[in-house]
Protein backbone atom coordinates (compact mmCIF):
# COMPACT_ATOMS: atom_id res chain seq x y z
CA UNK A 1 0.00 0.00 0.00
CA UNK A 2 2.05 3.06 -0.66
CA UNK A 3 1.32 6.11 -3.42
CA UNK A 4 4.62 7.23 -5.61
CA UNK A 5 4.47 10.59 -7.81
CA UNK A 6 6.65 10.42 -10.89
CA UNK A 7 8.24 13.19 -12.09
CA UNK A 8 5.06 15.06 -11.73
CA UNK A 9 4.37 18.40 -13.56
CA UNK A 10 1.43 20.08 -13.68
CA UNK A 11 0.65 23.61 -15.55
CA UNK A 12 -2.60 25.01 -15.58
CA UNK A 13 -4.19 26.97 -18.74
CA UNK A 14 -1.72 25.14 -20.94
CA UNK A 15 -2.80 26.27 -24.42
CA UNK A 16 -3.27 30.27 -22.92
CA UNK A 17 -0.99 33.81 -22.24
CA UNK A 18 -1.41 33.05 -18.60
CA UNK A 19 -0.32 29.18 -18.34
CA UNK A 20 1.21 28.51 -14.57
CA UNK A 21 3.73 25.73 -13.84
CA UNK A 22 1.99 24.82 -11.11
CA UNK A 23 4.52 21.41 -10.34
CA UNK A 24 7.61 21.16 -11.27
CA UNK A 25 9.01 16.97 -11.50
CA UNK A 26 7.45 15.91 -8.15
CA UNK A 27 8.61 12.85 -7.00
CA UNK A 28 7.56 11.47 -3.70
CA UNK A 29 7.19 8.36 -2.39
CA UNK A 30 4.06 7.83 0.13
CA UNK A 31 4.67 4.94 2.35
CA UNK A 32 1.83 2.84 4.17
CA UNK A 33 1.07 4.39 7.92
CA UNK A 34 3.39 7.70 7.97
CA UNK A 35 2.05 11.00 9.55
CA UNK A 36 3.10 13.26 6.97
CA UNK A 37 3.08 17.49 7.19
CA UNK A 38 2.61 18.67 3.81
CA UNK A 39 3.83 22.52 4.18
CA UNK A 40 4.33 25.64 1.60
CA UNK A 41 3.67 29.08 1.30
CA UNK A 42 0.29 30.08 -0.67
CA UNK A 43 0.47 29.36 -4.26
CA UNK A 44 3.65 26.89 -3.62
CA UNK A 45 1.39 24.12 -5.04
CA UNK A 46 0.24 22.19 -2.29
CA UNK A 47 -3.70 21.83 -2.47
CA UNK A 48 -3.14 21.31 -6.54
CA UNK A 49 -0.33 18.60 -5.41
CA UNK A 50 -3.06 16.97 -2.95
CA UNK A 51 -6.11 16.56 -5.80
CA UNK A 52 -3.51 14.46 -7.91
CA UNK A 53 -3.04 11.77 -5.35
CA UNK A 54 -6.59 10.85 -5.65
CA UNK A 55 -7.10 11.41 -9.37
CA UNK A 56 -8.86 14.49 -9.32
CA UNK A 57 -6.50 16.24 -11.62
CA UNK A 58 -4.38 14.58 -14.01
CA UNK A 59 -1.04 15.57 -14.14
CA UNK A 60 -0.10 17.39 -17.76
CA UNK A 61 3.38 14.59 -17.84
CA UNK A 62 5.11 12.24 -14.90
CA UNK A 63 2.48 9.63 -13.59
CA UNK A 64 1.51 8.34 -10.29
CA UNK A 65 0.76 4.72 -8.67
CA UNK A 66 -1.34 3.50 -6.24
CA UNK A 67 -0.31 -0.16 -5.10
CA UNK A 68 1.84 -0.09 -7.99
CA UNK A 69 -1.01 0.90 -10.49
CA UNK A 70 -0.55 3.44 -12.75
CA UNK A 71 -3.85 5.79 -11.69
CA UNK A 72 -4.55 7.44 -15.01
CA UNK A 73 -4.59 4.20 -17.17
CA UNK A 74 -7.61 3.63 -19.06
CA UNK A 75 -9.40 0.79 -16.88
CA UNK A 76 -8.54 1.94 -13.53
CA UNK A 77 -11.26 2.18 -11.04
CA UNK A 78 -11.20 5.90 -9.90
CA UNK A 79 -13.94 5.72 -8.03
CA UNK A 80 -12.25 2.81 -6.06
CA UNK A 81 -8.99 5.18 -5.23
CA UNK A 82 -11.08 7.98 -4.19
CA UNK A 83 -12.76 5.71 -1.71
CA UNK A 84 -8.91 4.75 -0.57
CA UNK A 85 -7.27 8.39 -0.97
CA UNK A 86 -9.92 10.37 1.30
CA UNK A 87 -9.68 14.00 0.30
CA UNK A 88 -10.59 17.02 2.73
CA UNK A 89 -10.89 20.02 1.17
CA UNK A 90 -9.94 23.56 2.76
CA UNK A 91 -13.46 24.59 4.18
CA UNK A 92 -14.78 21.64 3.62
CA UNK A 93 -17.52 22.59 5.82
CA UNK A 94 -19.32 24.45 2.58
CA UNK A 95 -19.86 20.83 0.83
CA UNK A 96 -22.58 19.76 3.21
CA UNK A 97 -25.90 19.74 2.08
CA UNK A 98 -28.22 16.81 3.60
CA UNK A 99 -30.91 17.61 5.96
CA UNK A 100 -29.10 16.09 8.75
CA UNK A 101 -25.41 15.52 9.87
CA UNK A 102 -25.77 12.15 9.95
CA UNK A 103 -27.65 11.54 6.10
CA UNK A 104 -24.79 13.86 5.10
CA UNK A 105 -21.94 11.61 6.72
CA UNK A 106 -23.57 8.84 4.92
CA UNK A 107 -23.34 10.37 1.57
CA UNK A 108 -19.96 8.80 0.98
CA UNK A 109 -20.04 5.23 2.03
CA UNK A 110 -23.49 4.97 -0.15
CA UNK A 111 -21.89 6.03 -3.21
CA UNK A 112 -19.65 3.21 -2.84
CA UNK A 113 -22.30 0.86 -2.98
CA UNK A 114 -22.12 -0.24 0.78
CA UNK A 115 -25.45 -2.24 2.12
CA UNK A 116 -27.63 0.92 4.19
CA UNK A 117 -27.00 -0.89 7.77
CA UNK A 118 -23.15 -0.89 6.59
CA UNK A 119 -22.88 2.92 5.11
CA UNK A 120 -24.81 3.65 8.74
CA UNK A 121 -22.45 1.64 10.79
CA UNK A 122 -19.92 3.79 9.11
CA UNK A 123 -20.88 7.14 9.31
CA UNK A 124 -21.87 6.05 12.97
CA UNK A 125 -18.23 5.11 13.45
CA UNK A 126 -16.80 7.98 11.61
CA UNK A 127 -18.72 10.54 13.42
CA UNK A 128 -17.39 8.85 16.88
CA UNK A 129 -14.01 8.75 15.72
CA UNK A 130 -14.14 12.54 14.78
CA UNK A 131 -15.72 13.04 18.64
CA UNK A 132 -19.01 14.60 17.54
CA UNK A 133 -21.67 14.24 20.20
CA UNK A 134 -24.92 12.10 19.60
CA UNK A 135 -26.92 14.54 20.37
CA UNK A 136 -26.24 16.46 17.00
CA UNK A 137 -26.51 13.84 14.73
CA UNK A 138 -30.18 14.29 13.84
CA UNK A 139 -29.67 18.06 13.53
CA UNK A 140 -29.20 20.29 10.34
CA UNK A 141 -25.52 20.49 9.49
CA UNK A 142 -26.51 23.90 8.96
CA UNK A 143 -27.45 24.35 12.86
CA UNK A 144 -23.68 23.64 13.58
CA UNK A 145 -21.23 25.87 14.90
CA UNK A 146 -17.85 26.29 12.55
CA UNK A 147 -15.80 23.84 13.86
CA UNK A 148 -18.50 21.25 14.52
CA UNK A 149 -19.66 21.45 11.00
CA UNK A 150 -15.54 21.00 9.85
CA UNK A 151 -15.92 18.03 12.06
CA UNK A 152 -18.76 16.29 10.35
CA UNK A 153 -17.23 17.43 6.58
CA UNK A 154 -14.20 14.94 7.58
CA UNK A 155 -16.44 12.10 9.27
CA UNK A 156 -18.08 12.36 5.34
CA UNK A 157 -14.84 11.43 4.14
CA UNK A 158 -13.74 9.12 6.94
CA UNK A 159 -17.16 7.04 6.58
CA UNK A 160 -15.41 6.02 3.69
CA UNK A 161 -12.60 4.18 5.25
CA UNK A 162 -9.95 5.54 3.07
CA UNK A 163 -5.99 4.00 3.99
CA UNK A 164 -4.60 7.67 3.19
CA UNK A 165 -6.33 10.07 4.43
CA UNK A 166 -5.61 14.08 3.14
CA UNK A 167 -6.21 16.93 4.82
CA UNK A 168 -5.89 20.25 3.18
CA UNK A 169 -5.49 22.98 5.82
CA UNK A 170 -8.01 21.55 8.00
CA UNK A 171 -7.79 24.30 10.42
CA UNK A 172 -7.94 27.12 8.37
CA UNK A 173 -10.48 30.13 10.12
CA UNK A 174 -10.71 28.27 13.21
CA UNK A 175 -9.51 29.97 16.32
CA UNK A 176 -6.75 28.59 18.35
CA UNK A 177 -8.76 26.18 20.62
CA UNK A 178 -10.85 24.65 17.81
CA UNK A 179 -7.69 24.29 16.37
CA UNK A 180 -5.83 22.05 18.63
CA UNK A 181 -8.95 19.97 19.04
CA UNK A 182 -8.75 19.42 15.43
CA UNK A 183 -5.64 18.71 15.10
CA UNK A 184 -5.42 16.40 18.23
CA UNK A 185 -8.67 14.33 16.97
CA UNK A 186 -6.54 13.63 13.98
CA UNK A 187 -3.13 12.51 15.66
CA UNK A 188 -5.63 10.01 17.43
CA UNK A 189 -7.14 8.78 14.42
CA UNK A 190 -3.98 8.33 13.14
CA UNK A 191 -2.80 6.29 16.06
CA UNK A 192 -5.86 3.99 16.37
CA UNK A 193 -6.53 3.39 13.07
CA UNK A 194 -2.67 3.47 11.71
CA UNK A 195 -3.66 5.18 8.24
CA UNK A 196 -1.30 7.45 6.62
CA UNK A 197 -2.60 10.43 7.45
CA UNK A 198 -1.38 13.99 5.13
CA UNK A 199 -1.85 17.41 6.74
CA UNK A 200 -1.45 20.02 4.67
CA UNK A 201 -0.45 23.65 6.33
CA UNK A 202 1.23 27.01 5.84
CA UNK A 203 1.84 26.51 9.65
CA UNK A 204 5.14 24.58 10.86
CA UNK A 205 3.91 25.15 13.98
CA UNK A 206 0.56 23.20 13.32
CA UNK A 207 2.26 19.93 12.27
CA UNK A 208 5.77 20.50 14.15
CA UNK A 209 3.68 18.53 17.02
CA UNK A 210 2.52 15.54 15.43
CA UNK A 211 4.34 14.59 12.12
CA UNK A 212 7.36 12.48 11.49
CA UNK A 213 7.92 13.55 7.87
CA UNK A 214 7.92 16.73 6.38
CA UNK A 215 7.29 17.93 2.93
CA UNK A 216 8.17 21.54 1.42
CA UNK A 217 6.95 22.88 -1.32
CA UNK A 218 8.01 26.16 -2.72
CA UNK A 219 6.63 27.35 -6.45
CA UNK A 220 6.10 23.77 -7.53
CA UNK A 221 8.93 22.17 -6.59
CA UNK A 222 9.58 19.84 -3.43
CA UNK A 223 12.44 21.81 -1.66
CA UNK A 224 12.87 19.89 1.26
CA UNK A 225 11.91 16.17 2.33
CA UNK A 226 13.06 14.85 5.67
CA UNK A 227 11.77 14.86 9.39
CA UNK A 228 10.77 17.81 11.12
CA UNK A 229 14.69 17.87 12.97
CA UNK A 230 16.45 18.41 9.68
CA UNK A 231 14.22 20.14 8.08
CA UNK A 232 14.16 22.87 10.76
CA UNK A 233 17.81 22.88 10.91
CA UNK A 234 16.96 25.12 7.15
CA UNK A 235 15.18 27.85 8.97
CA UNK A 236 16.88 30.13 7.29
CA UNK A 237 16.07 29.44 4.19
CA UNK A 238 12.76 28.39 5.06
CA UNK A 239 12.41 32.02 5.99
CA UNK A 240 13.65 33.59 2.14
CA UNK A 241 10.73 31.26 1.03
CA UNK A 242 7.51 32.73 3.25
CA UNK A 243 7.89 29.86 5.79
CA UNK A 244 9.08 29.77 9.67
CA UNK A 245 10.14 27.00 11.65
CA UNK A 246 8.61 26.90 14.77
CA UNK A 247 9.04 28.91 17.79
CA UNK A 248 11.00 26.80 19.85
CA UNK A 249 13.41 26.57 17.24
CA UNK A 250 14.59 30.46 17.38
CA UNK A 251 14.10 29.93 21.09
CA UNK A 252 16.73 27.40 21.22
CA UNK A 253 19.08 29.17 18.68
CA UNK A 254 19.10 32.23 20.49
CA UNK A 255 19.73 30.17 24.04
CA UNK A 256 22.49 28.64 22.39
CA UNK A 257 23.92 31.69 21.33
CA UNK A 258 23.58 33.56 24.70
CA UNK A 259 25.78 30.34 25.84
CA UNK A 260 23.32 28.25 27.25
CA UNK A 261 24.27 24.60 25.98
CA UNK A 262 21.27 23.31 24.44
CA UNK A 263 20.81 21.29 21.67
CA UNK A 264 19.06 23.50 18.36
CA UNK A 265 17.09 20.73 17.14
CA UNK A 266 14.07 20.24 19.04
CA UNK A 267 10.76 20.87 17.90
CA UNK A 268 7.81 20.81 19.98
CA UNK A 269 7.46 23.26 23.11
CA UNK A 270 7.68 19.68 25.39
CA UNK A 271 11.33 18.53 23.67
CA UNK A 272 12.35 22.17 24.44
CA UNK A 273 11.79 22.14 28.54
CA UNK A 274 13.48 19.17 28.45
CA UNK A 275 16.47 20.79 26.90
CA UNK A 276 16.80 23.62 28.90
CA UNK A 277 16.41 22.05 32.23
CA UNK A 278 18.68 19.78 30.87
CA UNK A 279 21.46 23.13 30.24
CA UNK A 280 20.52 24.89 33.45
CA UNK A 281 21.28 21.70 35.49
CA UNK A 282 24.92 21.30 33.63
CA UNK B 1 -13.22 20.62 -15.95
CA UNK B 2 -15.58 23.51 -15.59
CA UNK B 3 -12.65 26.24 -16.34
CA UNK B 4 -13.24 25.77 -19.57
CA UNK B 5 -16.32 27.42 -19.79
CA UNK B 6 -15.09 31.17 -20.79
CA UNK B 7 -18.37 33.63 -20.31
CA UNK B 8 -16.29 36.99 -19.74
CA UNK B 9 -13.99 35.74 -22.18
CA UNK B 10 -11.12 38.71 -21.73
CA UNK B 11 -7.75 38.02 -23.14
CA UNK B 12 -4.73 39.96 -21.85
CA UNK B 13 -3.02 42.04 -24.03
CA UNK B 14 -1.01 44.81 -24.91
CA UNK B 15 -2.63 46.53 -27.63
CA UNK B 16 -4.23 49.49 -29.28
CA UNK B 17 -7.85 47.88 -29.43
CA UNK B 18 -7.04 46.66 -25.85
CA UNK B 19 -6.33 50.36 -24.76
CA UNK B 20 -9.76 52.01 -26.63
CA UNK B 21 -11.94 53.55 -24.16
CA UNK B 22 -14.93 50.99 -23.71
CA UNK B 23 -17.34 53.17 -25.18
CA UNK B 24 -15.30 53.60 -28.54
CA UNK B 25 -15.86 49.54 -28.98
CA UNK B 26 -19.02 49.90 -27.87
CA UNK B 27 -20.83 51.97 -30.16
CA UNK B 28 -18.18 50.98 -33.33
CA UNK B 29 -19.55 47.05 -32.36
CA UNK B 30 -22.63 48.33 -32.90
CA UNK B 31 -21.99 50.38 -36.39
CA UNK B 32 -20.26 47.52 -37.08
CA UNK B 33 -23.55 44.88 -36.84
CA UNK B 34 -25.70 47.46 -38.25
CA UNK B 35 -23.18 47.75 -41.31
CA UNK B 36 -23.82 44.00 -41.91
CA UNK B 37 -27.19 44.13 -42.23
CA UNK B 38 -27.09 47.33 -44.49
CA UNK B 39 -24.42 46.18 -47.01
CA UNK B 40 -26.38 43.76 -49.91
CA UNK B 41 -23.47 43.08 -52.26
CA UNK B 42 -20.13 41.30 -51.88
CA UNK B 43 -18.05 44.22 -52.18
CA UNK B 44 -19.54 45.10 -49.02
CA UNK B 45 -18.75 41.95 -47.27
CA UNK B 46 -15.23 42.10 -48.78
CA UNK B 47 -14.65 45.49 -47.13
CA UNK B 48 -16.39 44.24 -43.50
CA UNK B 49 -13.93 41.62 -43.65
CA UNK B 50 -10.90 43.50 -44.35
CA UNK B 51 -12.24 45.82 -41.50
CA UNK B 52 -12.35 42.96 -39.28
CA UNK B 53 -9.10 41.39 -40.33
CA UNK B 54 -7.18 44.60 -39.52
CA UNK B 55 -9.32 45.18 -36.14
CA UNK B 56 -7.93 41.57 -34.99
CA UNK B 57 -4.55 41.68 -36.36
CA UNK B 58 -4.44 45.24 -34.36
CA UNK B 59 -5.73 43.54 -30.98
CA UNK B 60 -2.94 40.63 -30.39
CA UNK B 61 -5.67 37.92 -29.47
CA UNK B 62 -4.98 34.60 -31.37
CA UNK B 63 -7.96 33.57 -34.08
CA UNK B 64 -8.70 30.54 -32.44
CA UNK B 65 -10.19 32.24 -29.31
CA UNK B 66 -12.96 34.38 -31.73
CA UNK B 67 -13.51 30.72 -33.18
CA UNK B 68 -14.25 29.58 -29.59
CA UNK B 69 -17.41 31.67 -29.76
CA UNK B 70 -18.55 30.56 -33.16
CA UNK B 71 -18.86 26.98 -31.54
CA UNK B 72 -22.49 28.13 -29.52
CA UNK B 73 -23.78 29.21 -32.82
CA UNK B 74 -23.15 26.43 -35.03
CA UNK B 75 -26.56 25.08 -35.05
CA UNK B 76 -28.13 28.22 -35.50
CA UNK B 77 -26.02 28.87 -38.50
CA UNK B 78 -26.95 25.74 -39.84
CA UNK B 79 -30.85 25.66 -39.79
CA UNK B 80 -30.59 29.06 -40.91
CA UNK B 81 -28.07 28.34 -44.29
CA UNK B 82 -30.38 25.25 -44.45
CA UNK B 83 -33.75 27.03 -44.59
CA UNK B 84 -32.48 29.54 -46.49
CA UNK B 85 -31.36 26.82 -49.14
CA UNK B 86 -34.34 25.02 -49.73
CA UNK B 87 -37.58 27.62 -49.19
CA UNK B 88 -36.18 30.62 -51.22
CA UNK B 89 -38.36 30.55 -54.13
CA UNK B 90 -36.59 31.74 -57.83
CA UNK B 91 -34.42 30.29 -60.59
CA UNK B 92 -33.90 26.77 -60.04
CA UNK B 93 -30.33 25.75 -60.06
CA UNK B 94 -29.92 22.28 -58.52
CA UNK B 95 -32.80 19.97 -58.21
CA UNK B 96 -33.06 16.70 -56.18
CA UNK B 97 -35.82 15.08 -55.61
CA UNK B 98 -38.49 17.42 -53.78
CA UNK B 99 -35.77 19.53 -52.54
CA UNK B 100 -34.70 22.42 -54.72
CA UNK B 101 -31.80 25.05 -54.46
CA UNK B 102 -32.53 27.98 -56.08
CA UNK B 103 -29.82 30.59 -57.21
CA UNK B 104 -31.21 33.18 -54.83
CA UNK B 105 -31.20 30.67 -52.05
CA UNK B 106 -27.53 29.87 -52.36
CA UNK B 107 -27.13 33.91 -52.59
CA UNK B 108 -29.57 34.33 -49.27
CA UNK B 109 -27.79 31.52 -47.36
CA UNK B 110 -24.28 32.22 -48.04
CA UNK B 111 -25.22 36.16 -46.83
CA UNK B 112 -26.75 34.72 -43.96
CA UNK B 113 -23.76 32.96 -43.10
CA UNK B 114 -21.63 35.50 -43.65
CA UNK B 115 -23.56 37.92 -41.43
CA UNK B 116 -23.62 35.58 -38.74
CA UNK B 117 -20.11 34.61 -38.15
CA UNK B 118 -19.35 37.93 -38.77
CA UNK B 119 -21.48 39.69 -35.97
CA UNK B 120 -20.41 36.85 -33.74
CA UNK B 121 -16.25 37.12 -34.19
CA UNK B 122 -17.08 41.38 -33.83
CA UNK B 123 -18.67 40.80 -30.91
CA UNK B 124 -15.85 38.22 -29.67
CA UNK B 125 -13.35 41.11 -30.61
CA UNK B 126 -15.20 43.55 -28.43
CA UNK B 127 -15.51 40.98 -25.02
CA UNK B 128 -12.23 39.87 -25.85
CA UNK B 129 -10.42 43.01 -25.27
CA UNK B 130 -12.51 44.56 -22.83
CA UNK B 131 -12.82 43.83 -19.69
CA UNK B 132 -16.36 43.11 -17.81
CA UNK B 133 -15.60 46.05 -15.61
CA UNK B 134 -15.14 48.18 -18.05
CA UNK B 135 -17.73 47.52 -20.30
CA UNK B 136 -20.19 48.36 -17.70
CA UNK B 137 -18.74 51.20 -16.77
CA UNK B 138 -19.31 52.77 -20.72
CA UNK B 139 -22.49 51.38 -21.24
CA UNK B 140 -23.85 53.49 -17.80
CA UNK B 141 -21.71 56.37 -19.63
CA UNK B 142 -23.66 55.76 -22.77
CA UNK B 143 -26.68 55.27 -21.28
CA UNK B 144 -26.09 58.23 -19.33
CA UNK B 145 -29.07 60.74 -21.08
CA UNK B 146 -31.49 58.07 -19.98
CA UNK B 147 -31.71 59.11 -16.80
CA UNK B 148 -33.25 62.33 -17.60
CA UNK B 149 -36.49 59.68 -18.17
CA UNK B 150 -35.82 58.18 -14.81
CA UNK B 151 -34.11 54.85 -16.05
CA UNK B 152 -32.02 53.48 -13.25
CA UNK B 153 -28.77 53.71 -15.17
CA UNK B 154 -26.31 53.64 -12.20
CA UNK B 155 -28.02 50.94 -10.73
CA UNK B 156 -28.98 48.55 -13.75
CA UNK B 157 -24.73 49.49 -14.29
CA UNK B 158 -23.66 47.88 -11.06
CA UNK B 159 -26.18 45.10 -10.97
CA UNK B 160 -24.47 43.71 -14.14
CA UNK B 161 -20.62 44.51 -13.20
CA UNK B 162 -21.78 42.30 -9.54
CA UNK B 163 -23.06 39.96 -11.98
CA UNK B 164 -19.99 40.16 -13.94
CA UNK B 165 -17.57 39.68 -10.82
CA UNK B 166 -19.69 36.60 -9.66
CA UNK B 167 -19.53 34.52 -12.55
CA UNK B 168 -15.71 33.14 -12.24
CA UNK B 169 -15.82 33.24 -8.57
CA UNK B 170 -19.16 31.22 -9.02
CA UNK B 171 -17.72 28.90 -11.05
CA UNK B 172 -14.25 28.64 -9.20
CA UNK B 173 -16.78 27.54 -6.18
CA UNK B 174 -18.74 25.13 -8.88
CA UNK B 175 -15.48 23.66 -9.32
CA UNK B 176 -14.14 23.36 -5.93
CA UNK B 177 -17.63 21.90 -4.65
CA UNK B 178 -17.92 18.83 -7.42
CA UNK B 179 -14.50 18.26 -6.66
CA UNK B 180 -14.76 17.55 -3.36
CA UNK B 181 -18.28 15.47 -3.90
CA UNK B 182 -16.94 13.92 -6.24
CA UNK B 183 -13.35 12.50 -3.66
CA UNK B 184 -16.62 11.42 -1.78
CA UNK B 185 -17.60 9.25 -4.63
CA UNK B 186 -20.45 11.36 -6.19
CA UNK B 187 -20.80 10.25 -9.81
CA UNK B 188 -21.96 13.36 -11.79
CA UNK B 189 -21.93 11.93 -15.50
CA UNK B 190 -23.16 8.10 -15.75
CA UNK B 191 -26.97 7.57 -15.80
CA UNK B 192 -29.98 8.59 -17.55
CA UNK B 193 -31.50 12.28 -16.70
CA UNK B 194 -33.57 11.92 -14.00
CA UNK B 195 -30.39 10.14 -11.99
CA UNK B 196 -28.05 13.27 -13.63
CA UNK B 197 -30.65 15.37 -12.36
CA UNK B 198 -30.49 13.83 -8.84
CA UNK B 199 -26.93 14.05 -8.76
CA UNK B 200 -26.82 17.60 -9.23
CA UNK B 201 -28.68 18.01 -5.62
CA UNK B 202 -25.04 17.24 -3.58
CA UNK B 203 -23.75 20.30 -6.14
CA UNK B 204 -26.54 22.83 -6.27
CA UNK B 205 -27.65 22.97 -2.05
CA UNK B 206 -23.77 23.86 -1.12
CA UNK B 207 -23.67 26.22 -4.42
CA UNK B 208 -26.72 28.27 -3.30
CA UNK B 209 -26.15 28.38 0.12
CA UNK B 210 -22.22 29.90 -0.42
CA UNK B 211 -23.97 32.13 -3.29
CA UNK B 212 -26.65 33.87 -0.78
CA UNK B 213 -23.80 34.17 1.72
CA UNK B 214 -21.64 35.71 -0.89
CA UNK B 215 -24.21 38.14 -1.53
CA UNK B 216 -24.94 38.97 1.86
CA UNK B 217 -21.37 39.91 2.90
CA UNK B 218 -20.88 41.52 0.01
CA UNK B 219 -24.53 43.74 0.56
CA UNK B 220 -23.11 44.04 4.03
CA UNK B 221 -19.62 45.70 2.99
CA UNK B 222 -21.31 48.00 0.44
CA UNK B 223 -23.30 49.32 3.19
CA UNK B 224 -20.48 49.29 5.63
CA UNK B 225 -18.98 51.57 3.08
CA UNK B 226 -22.04 53.57 3.05
CA UNK B 227 -23.45 52.81 -0.50
CA UNK B 228 -26.35 54.66 -1.24
CA UNK B 229 -26.49 54.29 -4.95
CA UNK B 230 -25.66 56.31 -8.31
CA UNK B 231 -25.81 60.03 -6.55
CA UNK B 232 -23.27 62.19 -6.81
CA UNK B 233 -20.75 59.77 -7.18
CA UNK B 234 -17.73 59.89 -8.67
CA UNK B 235 -15.00 57.58 -10.34
CA UNK B 236 -11.79 56.73 -9.02
CA UNK B 237 -11.27 56.25 -12.64
CA UNK B 238 -13.38 57.91 -15.18
CA UNK B 239 -13.77 57.21 -18.45
CA UNK B 240 -11.89 59.98 -20.99
CA UNK B 241 -11.48 60.12 -24.15
CA UNK B 242 -7.84 60.38 -25.71
CA UNK B 243 -6.37 61.31 -28.94
CA UNK B 244 -6.41 57.13 -30.12
CA UNK B 245 -10.58 57.26 -29.68
CA UNK B 246 -11.27 60.10 -31.27
CA UNK B 247 -8.68 58.47 -34.19
CA UNK B 248 -11.11 55.61 -33.62
CA UNK B 249 -14.31 57.10 -34.30
CA UNK B 250 -12.58 58.74 -37.67
CA UNK B 251 -11.96 55.49 -38.99
CA UNK B 252 -15.20 54.59 -38.11
CA UNK B 253 -17.26 56.89 -40.00
CA UNK B 254 -14.68 56.23 -42.87
CA UNK B 255 -15.76 52.15 -42.66
CA UNK B 256 -19.28 53.42 -42.57
CA UNK B 257 -18.93 55.65 -45.24
CA UNK B 258 -17.10 53.00 -47.72
CA UNK B 259 -19.68 50.31 -46.52
CA UNK B 260 -22.63 52.53 -47.67
CA UNK B 261 -20.84 53.91 -50.76
CA UNK B 262 -20.13 49.58 -51.92
CA UNK B 263 -24.37 49.70 -52.03
CA UNK B 264 -24.07 52.20 -54.58
CA UNK B 265 -21.24 50.16 -57.07
CA UNK B 266 -22.95 48.24 -59.15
Amino acid sequence: MSLILDHVNYIYGDDTALAVHALKDVNLVIPDGQFIGLIGHTGSGKSTLVQHLNGLIKPTSGSIYFNGEDIHASDYDKKKLRSKVGLVFQYPEHQLFEIDVFTDVCFGPKNLGLSKQETELRAYAALKQVGLEDEYFYQSPFDLSGGQKRRVAIAGVLAMKPDILVLDEPTAGLDPKGRDEILDQIAKLKEETGITVILVSHSMEDVAKYVERIIVMNKGSVLYDDVPKEVFKHYKELEQVGLAAPQVTYIMQALREKGLPVATDVTTIEEAKQEILKGIKL
Amino acid sequence: MIREITLGQYYQADSVIHKLDPRVKLVATICFIISLFVVNNWFGYVVAAIFLAIVIKLSKVPFKFMIKGMKAIVFILMITVVFNLFLTPGEALVSVWKLTITKEGARIAVMMAIRLSFLIIGSSVMTLTTTPNSLTDGMEKLMNPLKAVKVPVHEVAMMMSIALRFIPILLEETDKIMKAQIARGADFESGNLVKKAKAMVPLLVPLFISAFRRANDLAMAMEARCYRGGDHRTKMKPLKYRRRDGIAYLVLVCYLAVCVSMNFVI
